[in-house]
């Protein structure tokens, strides 16, 4: 159903060739995750459609609560036992696995798609070394002995640029850094060679100092390994000058998607605008206001009848209000908006673009 | 030091400013976890010396080291006169000139026997140490039984949830909902009648009887107890990596979720010891505890409980003895759950 109302135009390719053949890695369409709650279902993703090819990298950009993380966690199945449900498919590697029961999808889990997890602090066991829970995965998946899967946890470590990886493998996370404890995690994710890793804000609670190098030992493994990233961030920096692609979600609906570059040059969501103008910037003066957009992400139980983004957007109308847009394609390739009355290219902007930063970085 | 990483933050990203400054002081902060230790990292540091092995016994209160001394002579003497190795009179050989005497009674003390005799001339020390076996034996028998039922119900109804814990839960809630003495006696009574029935009097050792029905009693307690740990252990974050990494629920549960509950399930045990020992006792005086003439803490109380006013030492020294194992247990039982929390707390 979903094909037929987005047609051929919207299934837009991370990587610019527009085959969909042998590289094509995942085929994400029509997805809806609701969640039944005391007050009503929320849904917490309606209706995302995306591909993947291999090696690229997708960014998915939004707000907290704008179904990022339930996006992610619904392609991969790690959803909750318990009132969760989901509809859609999901072609990986061309097979469908959006009906998989758990214990099938456990051959994909570790193997062909890993997660990296937003906080170091709490997915990783406070009472196991760091060692048992690199070789987990490995002697779960793997057919190798204890000593081999060892040596493996310990090329990991050193890949993830670890000092001193053999003494770590006997330690326990609380004897490690934020920094230390997500490598640690990237560790585990990657053991087993996932074909697609989704790193789900992986810097959001470390260290300024420690993100970029932490999104960097990101992107180098994922080149390095010819794997594919879904990169979920709420910081359009991060994913600047990282994603190939970037879908920018707003209450549980993509609401713009385009080519990293195309994004940032002609952006016409208005909410992606705000969300870029939310970011400070280097060149402005200091202890000068940031922008923000006013207002919070509506309730998913019931959203408003029109353009889920009218309540807090600038330039609404009286037709945003009442009618909501459908994704309809722009002028460059692979570019599509949910907007019926989008914002011009924004392009005096684009020459600041690669230099946004942190919040931190914007203070000085 | 190692080395410094290769080429790690060197490019500053958008995530890091302009400025190099910040990418080599992150290098600092990563690279200062080993050998030179950074201000930062040294409480961390500390609290990863207290958990090994060595540093432990340093932070033990002197209460603490009263119970585990006052546990340990109890064990070791009940062990040692079950091998005979003690030059103690026999428990059930009667003195017929010192029944009754003792410090404290009114006829005044026995020669010979330092704690007195019970009104049926028995030596007090004897039976108090041949009895600390049966009360040791039955607690920790029934707490043992307890500990390894409940803690599976507990597990499975904490980390599956749903119907299953529907179920489990249930059940029990209707179990604790019977005061646990009144069940017990039940149990036993139950339990006797079917013993009889099949093995005929000589075939059960009354005892395994008595640890039977005290461990179904705390079956509901240790389950309860693992339930709600392993129920919000499972919630966390890194059950969740454990799944996306592809491991099975069997090995989520032994490897993941079970070495997190079992502090809790130690503290609460070490607690039930306590109370199925007093417990055993109250069923004592209610005649289904341990057997007479065998000797167990809580029937000596039961026997002699009518001499309370003229012989207050028959009464006393094993109320003593149950009084100070017990405050020991809960000692022990909150020191076990202060250290093994050191982890959690110190992150």
């Amino acid at each position: 159903m979903s094909d037929a109302t987005l047609g051929p135009d919207s299934t837009v390719t991370a990587n610019s060739t527009t085959d969909g053949g042998a590289n094509r890695l995942l085929e994400v369409t029509d997805l809806h995750t609701t969640f039944s709650t005391q007050h009503g279902d929320v849904r917490a993703v309606d209706g995302v459609s995306f591909t993947l090819d291999r090696g690229r990298t997708l960014g998915v950009v939004g707000e907290s609560g704008s179904g990022k993380t339930v996006l992610a966690r619904s392609v991969m199945g790690l959803l909750p036992k318990r009132g969760a449900t989901r509809s859609g498919s999901i072609r990986f590697e061309g097979a469908e696995i959006a009906d998989l029961a758990p214990k099938k999808m456990r051959a994909y889990w570790g193997q062909q798609m890993a997660m990296i997890f937003q906080d170091p602090m709490t997915s990783l066991n406070p009472v196991m070394k760091i060692g048992n829970q690199i070789t987990e995965s490995i002697r779960e998946h793997l057919d190798v002995d204890r000593h081999h899967a060892q040596e493996m946890a310990v090329a990991l470590l050193r890949s993830v640029r670890i000092p001193e990886p053999e003494r770590r493998l006997g330690e326990y996370p609380h004897q490690m850094s934020g920094g230390m404890r997500q490598r640690v995690c990237i560790a585990v994710a990657l053991a087993c060679g996932p074909a697609l890793l989704f790193a789900d804000e992986p810097t959001t609670a470390l260290d300024v100092t420690v993100q970029a190098q932490v999104l960097d030992l990101i992107a180098h493994q994922q080149s390095e390994r010819e794997m594919a990233t879904i990169m979920i961030t709420h910081d359009l920096g991060v994913v600047a000058g990282r994603a190939d692609e970037i879908l920018v979600m707003y209450a549980g609906r993509v609401v713009e998607k385009a080519p990293t570059t195309v994004l940032f040059s002609e952006m016409r969501m208005p909410y992606t605008e705000a969300l870029l103008s939310s970011i400070p910037r280097l060149d402005q003066p200091s202890h000068a206001h940031l922008a923000t957009i006013p207002g919070r992400p509506p309730n998913l139980v019931s959203p408003p009848p029109g353009c889920r983004f009218a309540p807090r957007c600038a330039y609404v109308q009286d037709r945003c209000r009442e009618e909501e847009p459908p994704l309809v394609a722009a002028d460059a390739p692979g570019h599509e908006y949910r907007c019926w009355f989008p914002v011009d290219p924004p392009t005096r902007r684009v020459a600041t673009v690669p230099a946004t930063g942190t919040p931190d970085d914007g203070g000085r | 030091m190692p080395a410094v990483p290769p080429d790690d933050s060197r490019v500053p990203g958008p995530g890091e400013g302009t400025e190099g400054s910040g990418s080599d002081l992150a290098r600092f902060a990563e690279d200062s976890l080993t050998p030179g230790m950074a201000v930062g990292q040294s409480q961390l540091y500390l609290t990863a010396v207290m958990t090994d092995g060595k540093s432990r016994s340093r932070r033990l209160s002197l209460g603490a080291w009263l119970a585990i001394g006052w546990l340990g002579v109890i064990v070791a003497l009940a062990v040692l006169a079950q091998l005979g190795l003690l030059p103690l009179k026999d428990p059930n050989q009667s003195f017929t000139s010192c029944a009754r005497l003792g410090p404290f009674a009114k006829e005044g003390s026995a020669s010979g026997h330092l704690l007195g005799c019970d009104s049926n001339g028995r030596d007090m020390m004897s039976r108090l140490i041949f009895g600390a076996w049966s009360s040791i034996l039955v607690s920790t028998g029934a707490v043992a039984l307890g500990f390894v039922v409940g803690g599976v119900l507990g597990m499975l109804a904490g980390y599956f949830g749903g119907k299953v814990d529907t179920v489990l839960t249930s059940v029990f809630n209707v179990f604790l909902s019977i005061p646990g003495v009144i069940l017990a006696l039940a149990l036993v009574a139950f339990l006797q009648g079917a013993a009889d029935n099949t093995g005929g009097q000589h075939g059960i050792d009354p005892k395994f009887i008595l640890v039977l029905a005290l461990g179904i009693v705390s079956i509901p307690l240790l389950g309860r107890i693992t339930r709600a740990s392993a129920l919000t252990w499972s919630q966390r974050e890194f059950v969740t990596a454990a799944r996306a990494q592809g491991a099975k629920p069997l090995r989520i549960m032994l490897r993941e979720v079970l070495p997190n509950v079992l502090p809790a399930m130690l503290s609460i045990a070490l607690l039930g010891i306590a109370v199925a020992m007093v417990a055993e006792g109250t069923l004592s005086i209610l005649g289904v505890g341990v057997k007479p003439p065998t000797p167990s803490w809580g029937n000596i109380i039961g026997s002699e409980r009518s001499s309370l006013a003229d012989s207050p030492h028959m009464i006393f020294e094993p109320a003593l003895c149950i009084f100070f194992t017990v405050l020991s247990l809960n000692f022990l039982g909150d020191v076990v759950r202060a250290r093994l929390d050191v982890r959690e707390s110190s992150v």
